[in-house]
């Protein structure tokens, strides 16, 4: 079976999201924990600079759930580097039990599945989630030097900086993970590499027409449909794709690469990047649903599972999507408030604060 | 469905999805600053023949193409490059500035993995095409010669 | 001395040649590698068919800058050496008389190298 419908009860505790600069201009600015000024964090690489912002990341996500390093049981994550180091090398620096995963874009919810399932089984009381990435890096690895002067085709999209990550647990709280779908990894036989958003709607249609049918819910039971970076173009043809199966997606469908850039940045058809939908996820989406705008929601982050060399190959670009659905649990409210009084851990709790705040401090 | 049929449909749709994009403003651009670029080196060939008459017209042209190929290896460095070549497409890319560019961006970029696995291995990422282009193209054209 | 007509053909001839090369662009989503190469080979074309030197005389920089200029040089140096030197003037003939740029670039850009680092683009390049 591809969808798992969580029996016991897992919820989101807290989610935390960090983004660059240009980021931090669009439309979603009010909603992210933190703006960085300078994308380079004050370190020599990029490379150290995307460590550096997902440490920050997975530490505020920490610190905003009321715990400490020492009570997350596991770090699950994965980014787009080679090798994904900034995952393990995070994992490293923190001193975590950690499970590294790829799938390209889809990691944010690859790993909020994954987190979930640990949690159902009871192997993990607190797990840790989330990802993050970086323009500059992902430039250098995956397309040219940041200094060549060429022109990027209309349909390309735009690397985010930033990033996101949530902490998943047993303990009673707001938001309730209600089920989670692993999708297929599907290829239409798309080839170019500047244009995902085709490469990856296949996935996406396959991932959320089958959630719905193992759920039995349709897209009107949503407060919020949301795709991970499938730009414009992609959106546009996932929403053909779904109505031919008979699925229509209204106004609460919307992509996480459309929203967090304002329209007049000139980056083409959206965001992409593991770390576009995590940071909507962790700010905005999160955001919505505390204050209660938003019941029932559908993530689905999608990723193109290629590599510099196959493409070189002429191989064709397979997508994958993964999809976790969220609900607002309303009459656990009451409980959760108790409960989080008694679970504060002040001395440690402070702790971490400073040493971010510290970090802040020398950006 | 046959799998190869589906992609191939796909494909088409997908191609009559893509927004068409004025071509129009992209080619005066390219245009413009195409020809603004050969202008200039226009200009540093005046200015050579005048400071050194000497020189027969082919040196000129060498010190001519070596002033440019300077110069935008500092636009390049000091980050310009890339904004000129983003407005300009191809009106930066085949004058000899492109080539240029094509060599000192991955030789900046990739300065942080070091000088002799940065600077030096990486410089050719790009241009290394055209140096083996040229070279093998050149003794092609030498053997020609030899029967010529 | 000075000859504005210089200058007006100069920016006419090499804007028609990156217009042709942007319409290559836009039609075949060439990379900037393979354009290159391209341009560099139709240089060594024209320069084998005595094409390029009234074409040169006729467009002045806006024959020679172009990378096509740059492929006709290395041919006519690898042809007038083949023919002065024999079989040794083959293989040294297009890297000498291309060798200022080359080098230019090569040295240029490892100083520039040395002193600068790339930047973060600031959006929509």
């Amino acid at each position: 079976m591809q969808t798992h419908i969580l029996k016991h009860s897992v919820y989101l505790k807290s989610g935390y999201s960090i983004v660059g600069p240009l980021e931090g201009k669009g439309p979603l600015k009010d909603y992210f924990d933190y703006i960085i000024k300078d994308d380079t964090m004050k370190e020599k690489t990029f490379e150290k600079s995307e460590r550096k912002l997902l440490q920050h990341i997975i530490l505020g996500a920490i610190d905003k759930a009321g715990l400490s390093v020492r009570d997350i049981d596991l770090f699950i994550g994965g980014d787009l580097l080679n090798q994904i180091v900034s995952s393990s090398f995070t994992a490293r620096e923190l001193e975590l039990p950690f499970v590294g995963l790829y799938s390209a874009c889809a990691t944010m919810t690859e790993s909020l599945a994954i987190a979930s399932l640990f949690i159902e089984l009871g192997i993990a009381k607190h797990i840790v989630a989330g990802t993050c990435t970086h323009f500059s890096s992902a430039e250098r690895q995956y397309r040219f030097p940041l200094e060549l002067g060429n022109q990027r085709p209309p349909t390309a999209q735009w690397t985010i900086t930033g990033g996101g990550a949530s902490i998943i647990t047993n303990e009673k709280s707001k938001i309730k993970i209600y089920a989670v779908t692993f999708g297929k990894v599907i290829d239409f036989g798309i080839t170019d590499v500047n244009n995902m958003g085709a490469a990856m709607a296949p996935a996406a249609a396959d991932t959320i027409k089958t959630h719905l049918k193992n759920t039995n819910h349709s897209t009107k039971d949503y407060d919020m449909i949301l795709t991970g970076d499938l730009g414009k173009l992609g959106s546009e043809i996932l929403i053909d794709l779904l109505e031919h199966e008979n699925i229509i997606l209204g106004k609460n469908y919307a992509d996480c690469g459309c929203m967090i850039f304002d329209k007049t940045e000139r980056v083409f058809m959206g965001g992409s990047g593991a770390g576009c939908s995590a940071s909507v996820l962790n700010s905005y989406v999160l955001h919505k649903m505390l204050k209660g705008d938003f019941k029932r929601v559908l993530i689905v982050s999608t990723g193109a599972l290629m590599s510099t060399t196959t493409s070189q190959q002429g191989d064709t670009i397979p997508g994958i999507a993964h999809a976790v659905e969220l609900v607002l649990d309303t009459a656990s409210e009451k409980d959760k408030n108790t409960q989080s009084s008694n679970k504060k851990k002040i001395i440690t709790r402070s702790k971490t604060t400073k040493i971010i705040k510290k970090e802040r401090q020398n950006d | 469905m046959d799998k190869n049929k589906r992609n191939v449909n796909y494909n088409l749709y997908v191609e009559s999805k893509v927004p068409k994009t004025k071509a129009w403003p992209s080619l005066v651009k390219a245009f413009i600053l195409g020809g603004i670029i050969c202008a200039i080196g226009q200009g540093f060939f005046d200015l050579y023949t005048y400071l050194f008459p000497s020189l027969t017209e082919s040196e000129v042209s060498t010190c001519m193409l070596m002033s440019i190929i300077f110069i935008t290896c500092f636009l390049t460095g000091l980050g310009v490059y890339d904004i000129i070549g983003a407005w300009g497409g191809a009106g930066s890319v085949i004058p000899i500035t492109g080539f240029s560019n094509s060599i000192s961006s991955p030789a900046i970029e990739f300065k942080k993995e070091g000088i002799i696995y940065g600077i030096c291995v990486k410089m050719f990422t790009i241009a290394g095409p055209v140096i083996v282009c040229g070279v093998v193209g050149s003794i092609v054209c030498g053997f020609i010669g030899l029967f010529m | 001395m000075i000859n504005i007509l210089d200058y007006v053909i100069s920016f006419l001839v090499g804007g028609f040649i990156c217009f042709l090369a942007q319409i290559l662009v836009i039609r075949t989503k060439i990379t900037t590698a393979r354009i290159l190469v391209l341009f560099l080979i139709i240089g060594m074309i024209l320069e084998v068919l005595n094409i390029y030197a009234p074409f040169r005389e006729f467009a002045k920089a806006g024959a020679s800058v172009p990378i096509i200029g740059f492929g006709a040089t290395l041919a006519r140096g690898a042809i007038t050496a083949s023919q002065e030197y024999g079989l040794i003037g083959v293989f040294t003939g297009g890297l000498t008389a291309s060798a200022g740029g080359i080098a230019m670039a090569i040295f240029a850009s490892f100083i520039f190298a040395l002193i600068f680092s790339s930047k973060t683009k600031r959006g929509g390049h």
